[in-house]
């Protein structure tokens, strides 16, 4: 593996800066003493961590997008667990096709899909509910969780389930004792990612919310809308450090190149 | 998407041959979608051949008429045409940040690449709402940007404020795309065989005539794919350009969210996001399309 040189590493270097600017002027203004956007010269102060938790709004919408990331995962894994086994198992008419219904949300623009459930859930009045939210959102988040659930069914050794099934276990012990322990990973990793996409959705949730169940980005995005006060830097300050913290599980669990890029 | 589709097994081993079983497993998924995503979309198609009234609302007729109005209308096509030239924009800065870039991780010793390529993909799990915050405090009315510029006696402060211009909305794009491009480029490098860089190298090459020469054609599938990611993406975003754009620079999206929200003529704001939904989709079929041929050729 041979080294940068010179150039290449001024090149990455601030290739990393411009990555990283936007998000620690987020970070810096945060902290600031002041009432109005500044950095923290003259001393930190933790004033607008403080005022999060004054602002009804912005704590009622980190718990609507905190329950509907995770009803929305968990439905999507249990729906892309069968789904997965199927297309991976069986040769049947209608496979090529159950693969691009499933990925099909990510070749549709958001905003797109947002003025879709728009007229959908008004005609059927359902409009603004949780339930539709959770919905909507499962469309979204499949894609995600369907390729690492996909990908962990392909990549693993059926051997082992021959063996148990020869051995005399029964089909459903083989998939809860065996199969389910093994492609862990993969819908675990599935799951977190389809969370965080859940939890950060603007573009068509921003349609289907209605101000009770706006979610965070929502509400972020209306804020911005009217003001941009220290106030919106805390709370994205916070949402840098979960997700942050995410990654880092996710890294973990699962490894956060395989989860973005695919088999590495 | 395509890719995955493709790489697919032709014929995986049966476990029962000719059962209901893979119906079953795969029934619940598959209703969910064709409900939930089939019938949404076949009702903003109906939608958009509706008429609108301010005073009747929404009159259920079969017309092209929002569709003429987009085609005919001065102001649609500024909107649909600004849509395009920031994609693209975007895209050809991908490529030239996106491209070296990816290929400078590949090269970095071990712990530093697992750790650079961390930091590089991480902001793609940051809220869009976030990054574009930080972009309008880089960029907005006093912001860092002006200000350095005139700390440094380059520029006045207020060349630094690019709100509300092309040139703000292009860069935050960038940043929030490019690491699409570094995906796509990072996947396609390993493939490579590292002998034939080094072949190249000790038959007296330069390092830039390698990348240029021997590296950029063996990766030009994943230059495409991350082009194609970033052009949709771009096409479609919506929260980067409402907020620095507002309603002086609209988009195509944030069209659409307009005449939902604001003007209420759901008709013409269906028939928006349906040539949207048409444009995104010949673009990816024709990619498709390019790349098979691509295929076909090199192994012919």
């Amino acid at each position: 593996m041979q080294n940068n040189g010179k150039l290449a590493l001024c090149f990455h270097t601030l290739f990393v800066i411009f990555l990283m600017a936007p998000l620690v002027v987020v970070m810096l203004v945060a902290f600031t003493p002041n009432g109005y956007i500044s950095y923290p010269t003259d001393g930190f102060s933790l004033r607008w961590f403080r005022a999060i938790l004054e602002n009804r709004s912005f704590v009622q919408a980190f718990w609507n997008s905190l329950y509907l990331g995770i009803g929305a995962a968990s439905v999507s894994a249990v729906l892309a667990v069968p789904a997965a086994l199927a297309i991976a198992r069986y040769q049947f008419r209608g496979r090529e096709a159950l693969v691009s219904l499933f990925l099909s949300p990510l070749m549709i623009p958001h905003v797109v899909l947002g003025v879709a459930f728009l007229s959908f859930f008004s005609r059927i009045g359902v409009y603004g509910s949780f339930y539709a939210l959770v919905a909507a959102h499962v469309i979204i988040i499949m894609p995600y969780t369907m390729r690492l659930v996909m990908a962990s069914v392909f990549g693993m050794d059926r051997r082992v389930e021959q063996a148990a099934l020869s051995l005399g276990a029964s089909q459903w012990t083989v998939f809860r004792r065996v199969t389910m322990p093994i492609i862990l990973p993969g819908v675990a990793g599935g799951w977190i990612l389809a969370f965080t996409t859940s939890f950060d959705e603007l573009s068509m949730t921003i349609f289907v919310a209605s101000p009770s169940t706006a979610t965070l980005p929502v509400q972020m995005y209306n804020h911005i809308a009217h003001t941009i006060d220290p106030l919106i830097t805390s709370v994205s300050t916070v949402l840098i450090v979960l997700t942050a913290l995410l990654v880092l599980i996710l890294d973990r669990i699962y490894g956060l190149d395989k989860v973005l890029i695919g088999k590495g | 998407m395509a890719e995955l589709a493709s790489t697919l097994p032709a014929t995986p081993p049966r476990f029962f041959p000719k059962s209901l079983t893979p119906w079953l497993l795969s029934a619940p998924g598959a209703i969910f979608f064709l409900m939930l995503l089939g019938m949404p979309l076949l009702m903003t198609l109906v939608l958009s051949f509706n008429n609108f009234d301010y005073a009747e609302g929404i009159i259920a007729t079969f017309s092209l008429a929002n569709y003429m109005e987009v085609v005919q209308d001065d102001y649609f096509h500024e909107i649909f045409f600004r849509t395009y030239v920031i994609s693209i924009a975007v895209v050809v800065l991908c490529i030239a940040i996106g491209v070296p870039e990816a290929y400078i991780l590949s090269r970095m010793r071990s712990p530093w690449r697992s750790l650079f390529l961390v930091v590089t993909l991480t902001p793609l799990l940051i809220s869009v709402v976030v990054r574009t915050l930080g972009w309008v405090l880089l960029i907005g009315g006093n912001g860092l940007l002006g200000k350095t510029l005139e700390g440094l006696g380059i520029a006045d402060a207020s060349a630094g404020n690019l709100m509300y211009t092309h040139t703000g909305i292009i860069l935050a794009l960038v940043h929030v795309l490019v690491p699409f491009m570094v995906i796509s480029v990072w996947a396609a490098l390993q493939k490579l065989d590292p002998s034939v860089e080094h072949a190249a190298l000790s038959l007296g090459a330069s390092h830039t005539t390698v990348f240029r020469r021997v590296v950029v054609p063996q990766i030009m599938p994943g230059i495409l794919s991350g082009s194609l990611i970033v052009f949709a993406l771009a096409a479609s975003a919506f929260a980067t350009p409402a907020i620095l754009g507002g309603r002086r620079i609209k988009v195509a999206a944030t069209a659409a969210y307009d005449e939902y929200l604001n003007t209420m003529n759901w008709p013409l704001g269906a028939s928006i996001a349906v040539i949207l939904l048409i444009a995104n989709v010949v673009v990816v079929m024709s990619y498709n399309r390019m790349m098979e041929r691509r295929f076909r050729r090199t192994l012919g």
